[in-house]
């Protein structure tokens, strides 16, 4: 069986090369669909395949670059991708990470770097996740009083609207968005991606997990949009972020285009996926993607506390993240499967 | 016209982003990894040597092949979805 194994010329050591392929569907399905790089992901996993750390995150970088490229690519012909946006809250973007990651220096020289960063993600998270469904059970309390007052229920209402008063600032110049359809001063996209970009240097995420509600909540972007919109960032994040670390000799090209076959193949799935599923169907799934993502740094948390909890935590955090993976990745499959057979039989009916 | 003017805005901040985190110095810690080579062949031997000797021209070549492979590759699944019969240019849902 040793034709199943790769011999990584850099890293020197061999991996399973079809777990990189499968790696690379799940993550780049999940990441096509959310608008999200998902380091997160993938560190564990291929940490299970055997790649060393100091090889892990640059590979996964370097992968994560050409997915969002290819969904990137595709979300644009859906018309989902803004692109002036996008370019304008990169501005905010990389001030925001390199102010994130000196605060992070000094966070190192005073000696509170881990506690202050594993608690503030966990913060983050259970706040991006009480927005998602309390956005959710809001626009349910909506449809439901609409009909028991016999009105016709918006399709276009949205549960929490903070965007609205957001967009009452003024401040010159004011922008208008086409693709994302709406008009805001130019502050305000520069202010939230500057945040969003500050938290994701501190906590030394690419973003996409902040990003995207943040473009709905507080941008007003529609899901869609902030998903494409997302994704032409971590595009061009993930593409600095590969250099700068192929730069420090820590990336393993022949893994990341191994990842890249199956990335890019899911990649398209999850991008196509979004063309069947209603925006509120997407909120609810990144809603649980985040719960994962919580539970799985409280369980790397635990263990500071209570270190003989170290390897069941571990594994858990593991098989955690790996079961979210593959569940989420299945379901946004068959969800696309059965919108393009639904698609491919009215055409064939209209013929 | 409008994809290229987007086009060459994103490869400028691109290019000055680096440029600003260069010029701030920084970076990871000073460890020297070095590739064996010396059982590998061909062209993964040849990018195991680039990267021994030239961590520049290594991060160069990457970061050419990666959005290339990319693109290739969705390339290919645009043509293979072409032919199950899906819409790959438009969608239809116009919603929150």
């Amino acid at each position: 069986m040793d034709w199943l194994y790769v011999l990584m010329p850099i890293a020197g050591v061999k991996i399973f090369w079809p777990g990189l392929i499968i790696l690379g569907v799940g993550v780049g399905v999940i990441g096509g669909f959310f608008g999200m790089g998902g380091a997160w992901m993938v560190t564990p996993g291929l940490n299970i395949l055997g790649f060393p750390m100091a090889f892990a995150i640059g590979t996964d970088i370097a992968h994560m670059a050409g997915k969002s490229l290819i969904s990137t690519m595709r979300h644009g012909k859906f018309g989902n991708v803004d692109y002036k946006l996008g370019l304008i809250m990169l501005v905010g973007t990389v001030v925001g990470f390199e102010v994130g990651a000196q605060m992070i220096m000094w966070l190192e020289r005073i000696g509170i770097v881990g506690p202050v960063v594993r608690w503030m993600y966990l913060v983050l998270l259970a706040l991006i996740a009480w927005m998602v469904f309390a956005d959710v059970a809001k626009k349910k309390r909506k449809e439901r009083e609409a009909i028991a007052a016999g009105r016709e229920v918006d399709k276009l209402a949205t549960g929490i609207e903070w965007h609205k008063t957001l967009h009452k600032i003024n401040i010159p110049p004011m922008v208008h968005f086409h693709t994302a359809q709406l008009t805001c001063s130019a502050w305000l996209p520069i202010l939230v991606s500057f945040f969003t970009g500050w938290l994701a240097g501190i906590l030394g995420i690419g973003g996409g997990l902040i990003r995207m509600p943040a473009l709905i909540y507080l941008v007003g972007c529609p899901t869609h949009v902030a998903v494409g919109t997302d994704l032409f960032e971590v595009m061009i994040s993930g593409l600095y972020g590969a250099a700068s670390y192929t730069f420090k000799g820590r990336t393993e090209l022949v893994a990341a285009i191994i990842m890249l076959v199956g990335a890019a193949m899911g990649a398209q799935v999850g991008s196509v996926a979004t063309k069947y599923i209603k925006g509120y169907g997407i909120r609810i799934v990144f809603g649980w993607a985040v719960i994962g993502c919580f539970i799985s740094v409280l369980l790397k948390l635990i263990p500071t506390y209570i270190p003989e909890l170290y390897a069941i935590c571990d594994a858990l955090a593991t098989f955690l993240i790996l079961g979210l993976v593959a569940a989420m990745s299945i379901y946004i499959t068959v969800k696309m499967v059965q919108g393009a057979a639904a698609e491919v039989a009215m055409k064939k009916k209209k013929a | 016209m409008a994809f290229l003017k987007n086009l060459a805005l994103t490869a400028m901040v691109f290019l000055l982003t680096a440029q600003t985190a260069l010029a701030a110095g920084g970076g990871g810690e000073p460890i020297i990894l070095v590739a064996d080579s010396r059982k590998l062949t061909g062209i993964i031997a040849w990018w195991a040597n680039l990267y021994n000797e030239s961590h520049f021209y290594f991060t160069l070549l990457t970061i050419i092949v990666i959005p290339v492979v990319g693109v290739i590759f969705g390339v290919l699944a645009d043509i293979v979805m072409h032919f199950i019969g899906i819409d790959l240019s438009s969608r239809d849902l116009a919603e929150h």
